[in-house]
Order: C-alpha cells, then structure tokens, then sequence
C-alpha cells in the first residue's frame, strides 16, 4: 500500500465532473419546485380557426365580465392559456367559456407549470404526472378484430359471387362458414377447376384449398389479414383522436397496445359519463349529389338553403350546398383504401361497393357525369347535462361533409377518388370513410378514473411520505455512523434530485407507485454506504491506518455494492417488461434510483469523504 | 440509540440450522397450505369487477349506502368505509350482461340521487374486465419467473454453483412467505403488492449476495477453519451491516405503510414481511443450502489458470 498521504485525494477533474452532475441535476429538478396552476387551454377546433391577439381579448373580456379572478393569459402557438388561483375558479371559467365561445373552440382543463417562462424555453419541465396523481380517465379499449375479419370476408362472398357470374361459372353455393374464409360448393369438378382459375386470376390475395367432393375454400393470406387489423386499429385510433379533441383534454393520450388495443388517457377529465358518450358515439356516411344550380357562399351569408338542398360545412369550415336526395348511405360500402392512382401517381382513395349498392351508384351517376357528389359524415352523439337539477340526456349529430370530388365517370362496384392533395389526405379520407361504414366494434376493458381531489390527496401523501422517510434515514445514519451519517444523507439528497432530475427530463411518468419505488430506493441506497462504512470500521478495528482505512473500505465494499444493485436492477428491468400502467411508474422509478444511487452513494460520497479527511494524517477517525 | 455493539460478536449462527430449516419448512408448509385451501384475496386487478370509491361531504352509515345500492338492482356489490367515514368503497364483482363499462357511472349516479348524496364525488373509479384480469395474472406470474430466472443466471456466473442454489432457495422461500402471508391473512393481493414482491425478490437477494460475498472471500483468505467456521464468522462479520440495512428499508417502508396512505397498504405489508424474511434467509436458508450441497474451499478458490491470465 501506498503512503496513506496520497491516499483519498481525487484529481480536480473528478470533483469538477460530480459538480457538473450534480448541477445537471439541480437545473434539471428545478421546475419541480414551483408547482402547477389550474389552468383552462383553448385552442380551435379546426386549423382555419385563428388564436390571436383579438381573440384574447375576446376571452379577457368574457373572464372580466364574470368577475373571475386569474392570474394571467398567455397566448402559445395555437392556443391561448388561461391561469387561476384555484381549481373552483377554473371549473366555473371553463364551463362559461365552454358556452360563449361555441363549437368552434376546445376548451379543455390544464394544470399549467407554473417555472418561469425562461425554464420552459430551455426545454425545462417538472415530472410528468400520472393520472393517479393528477386526476383523470384512463380506458383501455379493445377492437373485436373478428368482427373486422367477418366484415371483409363477407365482402369476399359477395365479390366471388359477381366474379363466378360474370364469368359464367355454375356453383351451387358461396358462404362464410363458421370456421372462417368462403366456401364454395360447385354441382360438379369441372366447374370447380373452371372457377378456381377465374378466382386465382381476379382474386390472387386469396389461397385456395380444394375440399372434398366438390368444394374449395379460400381463405385471406397472414399479410392481408395483418394489413386489415392495423388499419381497423388505426382507423379508430383516428376517430377516437377526433372525439377526443372535442372532449376537451389538455395532453390526451392515444396511443395502440399491442395489436388489437387502444389506451385513452385524459388527465382532468372529471365527468367520466360524458367522456364514454363522446368516445362510443356511432357514425355513418350519406353521398349526395351537390347542388349545382346555387351559389354556396350566397346560401351561407344567408345561412338559408334552396329548395331540395341541404347547407353543410366541410372540414375546413367552408360551405358546402348538397341535395336532400341521398344517393347512397354508408352501408353499401364494403371496403375503402388510400393507394396512389396508377396513372398520374397521385394520391387516391379506392372505395368498394357491395352489389345493391353497386346498382344505386350507376344509376345516380349514369346521367350526372361532370357533376360533384359530396359524402357527409353523421356522429351521433348523445350528451348528458344538467338542466334545472336534473340530468337529461339528449342526442344531436354532428355532420360534417369529408370530401367533394367531381363524378368522371359512371361508377359502379369499385371507384376511386382522386383530387387529393397528399398522401395524408387520402389516409384520412379512407379511415373516415371506414369509420362511417365499417367502423369495427370497439369495447372498453379497462378503466380507471381518479378524481382531481383523491389525485391531489395522493401525491401530498406520497411526498410526505418520502420526506419523512429521507429525515428518518437521516437521523437513524447520522447516530449510527456520526460525520460519515451526515456524508451518506447529503449522498441520499443527492441521489433524490438526481432521480427527479432524470424523471423530469425523460419525462417519464410518475405513479404513486412510483412515489413508492423513490422510498423503497432511499431505504435501498444507504445500503451502499452501510457497506462502505461497515467495512471502513472493520478495517480500523484490524490495525489499519484511518487513510488506509478508508481507502480499503471504499475499495473492497464495490464488488458487493455492485453484485446487489445489479441483481436489484434485473428484478426492477422485469417488473418493467411484464408490468402495465402504475406498475411500470415503480419500475422506472427503482431502476433509475439504483442506477443514480450508486453515483451518489459510492463516488458523490467518496468526493466528500476525500475532500473533508483525505490529504491531511489523521490520528483517529470516528465511523 | 448509542453504539449498540453488533462487532466481534460470535454467534454459532449454522448451530442452529437444523432447528432453522425445520422453522422454515414448517413455515412454508403452513404457507402452501394456505394457498391451497384458502387461496389467495386477489384484488380487482386479477379478478377483474368494478371498484368505486365515493367521497361524501358528511360521515355516511354503510347500510344505508347498500340499500340504496340495492334498490338501484346493485344487490350484489360489497360495501365498506375505507379510511375515514366519508369514504366509502363499493366492490362489483364482474357482470356477464350489462354494460360493465358504465357501471360506474350509474352506481355514482344512484347513490347522489339518494337522501344524503347530493354531494357525493367520485373519488376513484376502476373498472378491469375479465380478459385482463386474466393477462395480468398470466403477466405477473412471468415477471416474478424472468426475475428469478434472470438473478439465478446471474448469480450462478458470479459465484460458485452451490452458493447460487443456496440464493434461490432463499428467494423462493422468502416469496412463498410473503405470498402466504397475504394468504393466511386475506389481505388483498394486487398490482402494487405484485410489484412488492418482486422489489422483495430483489432486496432478498441483494442481502444474500452480501453474505455470499464475504463467505467467499473468507474461503480466499483464510487457510484454517471447516467450512462452517468460515460461514459463521462471515455472517457474525457482514451481522451489522445486515441489520443496519434491513432497519434502513425498514423504516422507510413503515414511513410508507402510516403516510402513504391506504392505497400503499398492501405494498408496504408486502415489503415488511419480506424485508424481515429477507434478512432471516440470508442467514438461515441461502447458507445452510450451501453448506447441505457440501460447499468447500477448493470450490471457491479461483481456478489457477485463470488468476495466472488476470494478471496485468
């Protein structure tokens, strides 16, 4: 061994590295400290609606006329943020604004940071909270995939039936069995062959298997059945986007979960019957010739339409005259995809009729060639308010026109749509289009809501509770182990603005179950410096030098830290795997704090040790 | 507290491990057999139902609430207070008809139509249906497997074969404990607790590598003593830190348990019985097993070859 001088003495970069750390951590914890204000966001409900300095205003005036007491507007790309002193205040504002401002605007709930704005420019955020701490709707929804399946194969039976008769095929049957797939029985094997060459030529996505006597199944291939289930998952991922901005929720969550599964999340929703009304409302699709003869934007001025038509508005906002006549509802519609059109490579959108449907279509648009046919899309909705004491539900519809597009041709079983200015464009077309005719059956399996007060009362729970637990540790190391309790609670402060920091700046999400990983982890930590202390004191009582001392116990108690915070790690990284929601926030929080823990607690503890007894002799040393 | 002396101490630990292992025996042949009899009181996570907690301004009388739960066509829901007087907790089992997704909804909306509800809020609503339940379960189940599969596979390459059976069997045992804790007592058993006992699998662990560590390192060092002279003085040698670190995790578990609220019960219960069991096994099963399978100093000594490769 060396002489016990130069022992525990780090380089200066060393202490300048733990110092850069830790003011990393200090700076990135910081917006943790000023908490969050009840605040109630309004952005547009469609882009052409403009946030801007008249409209706030607009929202001033409104809010001063009520006498509401705020604290400030701010106006943010898009969206103009309303602060207030307490949730009461906000609730009242944002059903008054609710009213005034109409359809037009979302108004949605916020908990607003309240860190100074030059925080918020440097990307600097406090720990995102879950929906246990702040209140809120958590549904997890499942999409009936074989009722997805049905729905195609049933398309299937109707197309192989108009294949088999164009091409003068005899069968004596074509059916979905129970077992899945089409069936087809024929009266004899020539007829079969004849039809399994026609199907394999005009249908080759489908497979075929020749069943005795005189059948053949065909049935949809993997890629195809995968191709269909993801886009009837993101088709309601998109209409459920849709009804979600219209719910009026700061940061939803949608997002998929694993292949058939949907997770809503709306933190501050509070009227969670409301929520599933607005989330399970049907929708259905009209086409209607446009009224040609009339001027639309005349008979919007007027906000009266002619005789024999309808006023609506597209996506935009804009006015749109359709006939009253509807030429074809949206249960005709057998499939709808977006493709790009072969011959000019644009953006197109390719619907299939079933038969009944087929036959109406021609019909309308045989002698209307040149002119425009709109589709509307009808929500049914139904909502729930209170009138006069009483809750009374009542339904309305939203319709809304999602294209108009000029009839080129006369259209039959399959057409397309083009005109689409992206590829996007036609996605959403499609997928709106489905969602009117097709929409897959969706059903919610999970749920947990958490009031905004129980949120409130959980995280206060849980921050005491670390506290506490951060001064009980404190006093229990400080009698125990004198200076060096003092050295392991500063490591253990350390070690929780380290977390937090590394939280704030993932921005993963804090659980109370999480708030328990962070105790857990503080009772976990001084396990390091137990070792480390234990072993300093072991080294003393056999002879050794207190610098030897030292340095042994530091150097020899690694190998264990090590050992037991790896093994930790391995049960919190499958805990993370397995686990689901809350569970995943005690994961996250645990593996985290082991892995800032063993910074902390074996070189932020060093770095002190060394700097307070290293590079002087000492005679005796207190552990 | 003062400097209580936990050093130079000698206790004959390993004496006492036939007494030890028919404790633990019997202990976890009481705990199997409460999970085969009496089974587990699994919570909503896993058996999938509603729960509704409701809020009330003023102190509520829970027959009242079940009778107006009951005139409402909720006959079948169990009612209780849960913290405080003003808090009640209503539990549906799961529903074959009906829409199970508003039934929330409409218990809430029955008890603030009754005399005494005006003000009721909910303060918390979770609904899971059957198939999740089953997930979860299924889930959960492989996450305590992949954990102590992962650990085994770990400690079997950093220690000696014997010494990684002896970690197992103490884990195992530490978790049939506490699962058989909350069996014998029917404590509730979901989500959280689950997480607790897998944090449990990694606290036991840790506190056996410790004991493992140095009883390895004492086979190295020391050239006289059998193998149960080594063992006991390892454990008498790592007996403070053992105790310093269990009443560590301890205390801040029971921070937990009285302030975190009842949400945190069941994961604080879970943590302290195995927190207690933990550092029992330590010494007790992880140990002995290794002494029983004939641990001995060659098998500890690194092999030859390899020191000669380490050397710079």
């Amino acid at each position: 061994m060396s002489t016990p001088y130069t022992l525990n003495q780090y380089p200066w970069w060393k202490y300048l590295l733990i110092g850069l750390v830790m003011l990393w951590g200090l700076i990135f914890a910081l917006p943790n400290l000023f908490g969050e204000d009840p605040a109630v966001q309004i952005s547009g409900a469609r882009a052409n609606i403009a946030i801007d300095a008249a409209f706030q205003n607009r929202v001033a005036a409104l809010i001063d006329a009520e006498k509401l007491p705020h604290k400030r507007l701010e106006l943010e790309e898009g969206r103009l943020l309303i602060r207030f002193p307490d949730t009461e205040v906000q609730l009242k504002a944002a059903d008054i604004l609710k009213d005034q401002l109409g359809r037009d605007y979302i108004v949605a709930l916020n908990l607003a940071s309240s860190a100074p704005g030059f925080l918020r420019a440097m990307g600097l955020n406090p720990m995102y909270l879950g929906l246990d701490l702040r209140g809120g709707v958590h549904f997890l929804m499942q999409v009936d995939m074989d009722a997805t399946i049905k729905q195609i194969e049933d398309s299937y039976v109707d197309e192989v039936r108009v294949q088999l008769r164009t091409e003068k095929v005899q069968y004596s049957s074509v059916g979905r069995p129970a077992s899945g797939g089409v069936q087809v029985e024929f009266k004899d094997a020539a007829e079969r062959d004849k039809a399994a060459a026609v199907l394999r030529k005009n249908l080759p996505s489908l497979e075929q298997t020749a069943l005795d006597p005189l059948g053949l199944k065909l049935s949809l291939r993997e890629p195809e059945i995968k191709e269909k289930r993801d886009f009837a998952l993101q088709q309601n991922i998109t209409t459920l986007r849709n009804r979600v901005n219209e719910l009026g929720v700061a940061e939803p969550i949608i997002q998929q979960q694993g292949s058939d599964r949907i997770v809503v999340q709306l933190p501050g929703v509070q009227d969670t019957a409301r929520a599933k009304e607005i989330l399970g409302a049907t929708a259905t699709l009209e086409f209607r010739l446009a009224d040609e003869e009339n001027d639309w934007n005349q008979a919007a001025t007027t906000g009266r339409a002619p005789l024999n038509s309808r006023l609506y508005k597209d996506r935009e906002g804009r006015p749109v005259l359709l006939q009253k006549r509807v030429m074809l509802t949206g249960d005709s519609i057998v499939d709808a995809s977006s493709g790009i059109e072969q011959q000019n490579g644009s953006p197109a959108v390719y619907v299939t009729l079933d038969g009944k449907g087929a036959k109406r279509m021609e019909d309308a648009t045989k002698d209307n060639i040149g002119k425009r046919m709109g589709v509307v899309f009808i929500e049914n909705k139904t909502e729930t308010k209170r009138v006069d004491g009483e809750l009374k539900k009542t339904a309305y519809t939203v319709e809304e026109v999602i294209n108009v597009a000029v009839i080129r041709d006369r259209l039959g079983r399959r057409f397309q749509i083009t005109g689409l200015d992206s590829t996007r464009e036609a996605r959403d077309l499609a997928l709106l289009l489905r969602a009117g005719a097709l929409a897959s059956p969706i059903e919610i399996i999970e749920e947990r809501t958490v009031g905004p007060s129980a949120g409130k009362e959980n995280i206060a729970q849980g921050f005491r509770a670390a506290a506490i637990s951060l001064l009980v540790i404190a006093v229990f190391m400080t009698l125990r182990y004198k200076n060096f309790g003092l050295i392991a609670t500063a490591a253990l402060a350390a070690n929780v603005v380290l977390l937090i920091a590394a939280l704030s700046m993932l921005q993963a999400t804090l659980t109370l179950p999480g708030i328990a990983g962070i105790v857990l982890t503080m009772g976990m930590a001084v396990d390091a410096n137990v070792l480390i202390y234990e072993r300093i004191r072991e080294e003393l009582r056999n002879g050794n030098s207190p610098q030897a001392a030292i340095h042994a116990g530091f150097d020899r108690a690694f190998d264990t830290i090590l050992d037991s915070n790896l093994t930790t790690l391995i049960a919190a990284i499958m805990l993370f795997g397995f686990g689901t929601g809350p569970i995943k926030g005690f994961a996250v929080t645990l593996s985290i704090g082991i892995l800032t823990s063993m910074f902390t607690a074996v070189t932020g503890s060093r770095a002190l040790v060394n700097l307070i007894y290293g590079g002087r002799k000492l005679q005796k040393l207190t552990v | 507290m003062g400097r209580f002396s936990l050093y130079n101490t000698n206790i004959d630990f390993l004496r006492w491990r036939q007494l030890a292992m028919i404790w633990s025996v019997t202990v976890l042949l009481i705990a199997v057999g409460s999970l085969l009899i009496r089974g587990m009181s699994l919570g909503l996570d896993f058996t999938g139902g509603t729960v509704i907690e409701v809020q009330y301004p003023q102190p509520v009388e829970i027959p009242k609430v079940r009778e107006t739960l009951a005139r409402a066509g909720f006959g079948d829901a169990q009612t209780q207070h849960f913290g405080t007087a003003r808090d009640v907790l209503i539990r549906i089992p799961p529903r074959e008809q009906g829409n199970a997704a508003t039934l929330s909804n409409d218990v809430l909306h029955a008890l603030q139509g009754a005399e005494g509800g005006a003000g009721a809020t909910l303060a918390r609503a979770e609904f899971v249906g059957p198939q999740v339940g089953q997930e979860l379960v299924e889930q959960g189940g492989l996450a305590a497997l992949g954990a102590l599969a992962g650990i085994l596979l770990y400690v079997m390459f950093r220690f000696e074969w014997r010494l990684a059976v002896g970690t197992i069997a103490a884990t195992v045992h530490d978790v049939i404990f506490t699962v058989g804790w909350f069996s014998l007592f029917q404590i509730e058993f979901d989500l959280t607790v689950l997480a607790a006992v897998l944090a449990v699998i990694g606290y036991s662990v840790n506190d056996t590598v410790v004991v493992l560590d140095r009883i390895r390192e004492n086979f190295r060092k020391r050239r006289k003593g059998s193998a149960m002279e080594i063992m006991n003085a390892s454990i008498n040698e790592t007996l403070s830190r053992t105790i310093m670190t269990s009443v560590a995790t301890l205390l801040s578990v029971i921070v937990l348990y009285f302030l975190g609220g009842v949400v945190m019960h069941g994961f604080s219960i879970a943590m302290i019985v195995g927190i207690l069991v933990g550092t029992y096994s330590s010494i007790y099963i992880a140990s002995a097993t290794a002494l029983y399978l004939g641990v001995s100093r060659e098998d500890l000594l690194p092999r030859a070859k390899e020191t000669a490769d380490d050397r710079p």
